[in-house]
């Protein structure tokens, strides 16, 4: 990404996310990293944005009893690239989300400004 | 250069605890177990050279702590990690006192959250990528992380509450406990559920309150008028802000401290009579239990569930009923090594643990951000 270097790290996911794009960053070493940062942890050198395929497995999941309403899913989702972001489960109970189930991401509905955000739905694996 | 058994906690005290009366400020509770913490070491706040002090509620600490108590200190730290600041003013205040930047340290703490309610005592920072997603924090955090260590581990919902039963069958032999009346597993999984797998009653305390504890160099504290307990081993670390930038849910930094404060005390955890390791949540002593190494990974749950940190078991934990049902006001640290201190003097009456030489302090801040472990001893310990 031409000139990555001189925008923070919170423009460009927003601007990923509007695109329905999971951005996330890769070290030299190919670590992948979230949450976003400006630069390689240790070193200091420059980032490279990639865009996530999407899949990945719940890596660890609650279930927020809020006063009014059903309990909201609050998940730490490990993508197959390698790293980890919060996000919810939608598509079962919240209290019916467990760690280890295969998910996909899916961009909500733009809201009134556009923005977007990646939350996540149970996937099955195509049969190899 | 060696710092061990180089400095002393000479004074300790608590402010008021439990529900603070209308009006009541931040700093007022800090003065009030800083005079008593001073008067505890035969000291008064003219002596006070060095100043330690952090709440959520005063970004300055210090500097309201100073005002009130009319002190010009010559070294002052405001560190504000969250609620393990103290074990790591601790840390600082013993190295500013052998370097010679300071003679007398005051490290406070004091907070009315139950008066003016927790959102506002306490902000929370939210990262950018995790606030979408609305979690409710630092609850959330403490959640995610049992929920991990349950699948990595089996960990059980009954096993969390077995930290809680035992917190306060300490609680019921403290007479400052704020909860004190008999609880059972069964209460606690029958609690009304807040974040999946905790309860409500897996969830520290939130009350009013404050600590103090005044440090000087081990020579000078044996002429002051309590017993010193030396500070034997000092050991902090940090590994992330929020919980997203935490490499293993079920893996702290206490894995360094407390590996640094036993190297440096020449100690293990065999030789620790009584550990205070701080219970925002069920599952926070756990992960201490293991990180310290006082059981393998894994084994934190089934070591509580035992019975082997309940009064009379064989390795006596939050003797005071901790934060889940003695005190917890918003960062409980300070009064963690507040009740070590205590433990070493022997002057906990019914819930005293018989022989008590080494103690442990370990503090937690922020969502299992800031991890500092202090221990401490008696004079024979030097």
């Amino acid at each position: 990404m031409a000139g990555a270097e001189h925008r923070f790290p919170a423009a460009i996911v927003d601007a990923a996310w509007r695109d329905g794009r999971l951005a996330f960053q890769v070290a030299s070493d190919a670590a992948a990293l979230w949450p976003p940062r400006l630069a390689a942890p240790g070193t200091g050198h420059p980032l490279d944005w990639r865009d996530s395929a999407g899949l990945g497995v719940v890596y660890a999941a609650t279930a927020l009893h809020v006063r009014d309403g059903a309990p909201r899913s609050v998940v730490i989702v490990e993508l197959d690239e390698g790293f980890r972001m919060m996000s919810r489960v939608e598509g079962l109970a919240a209290t019916d989300v467990r760690i280890g189930m295969r998910v996909r991401v899916r961009f909500t509905e733009p809201d009134a400004d556009g923005t977007r955000l990646p939350v996540f739905e149970p996937f099955e694996d195509p049969a190899p | 250069m060696s710092l061990r058994a180089g400095t002393a906690i000479a004074g300790a005290a608590e402010s008021d605890l439990g529900s603070a009366q209308p009006g009541t400020r931040p700093v007022d509770l800090m003065v009030q177990a800083s005079l008593r913490a001073l008067d505890d070491a035969g000291l008064a706040p003219r002596d006070v050279d060095g100043l330690f002090a952090a709440t959520t509620q005063l970004p300055m600490a210090p500097l309201n702590l100073a005002q009130d108590l009319g002190i010009e200190p010559r070294y002052t730290d405001a560190t504000n990690v969250g609620g393990s600041s103290f074990m790591f003013h601790v840390g600082h205040a013993r190295a500013a006192i052998a370097a010679g930047l300071c003679d007398v340290a005051l490290v406070a703490y004091g907070s009315t959250q139950r008066l003016v309610g927790r959102g506002s005592a306490s902000v929370q920072e939210l990262d950018p990528w995790e606030a979408p997603f609305q979690p409710v924090m630092p609850l959330t955090a403490y959640a995610l992380a049992a929920s991990r260590h349950m699948h990595e581990h089996g960990t059980t919902r009954a096993q969390l509450a077995a930290v809680a039963v035992s917190a306060r069958r300490w609680a019921a032999l403290n007479p400052k406990a704020w909860s004190r009346d008999p609880l059972t597993i069964e209460d606690i999984l029958c609690s009304r559920m807040v974040a999946d797998p905790l309860t409500l009653r897996d969830c520290c305390l939130v009350t009013d309150g404050g600590g103090a504890i005044v440090l000087t160099s081990a020579e000078r504290a044996r002429d002051l008028r309590r017993p010193p307990v030396l500070v034997l081993g000092a050991g902090e670390a940090h590994s992330h802000r929020h919980l997203t930038g935490m490499a293993d849910l079920t893996t702290t930094s206490a894995t360094h401290s407390g590996a640094v404060a036993f190297a440096e005390a020449r100690l293990s955890p065999a030789d620790v009579a009584c550990a205070q390791l701080y219970d925002a949540f069920t599952i926070t002593p756990i992960l201490f239990l293991e990180d310290l190494g006082f059981c393998a990974k894994g084994e934190g749950g089934p070591l509580v569930a035992s019975g082997a940190t309940d009064p009379g078991g064989s390795l006596p934990m939050n003797t005071s009923g901790g934060g889940l049902s003695y005190c917890h006001p918003g960062m409980y640290g300070l009064l963690a090594i507040v009740e070590a201190v205590r433990q070493i003097r022997g002057e906990c009456g019914e819930r005293q643990v018989p022989g008590c030489e080494v103690a442990l302090a370990h503090g937690n801040g922020g969502v299992l951000s800031s991890q500092a472990t202090l221990v401490l001893g008696g004079p024979a310990t030097a």
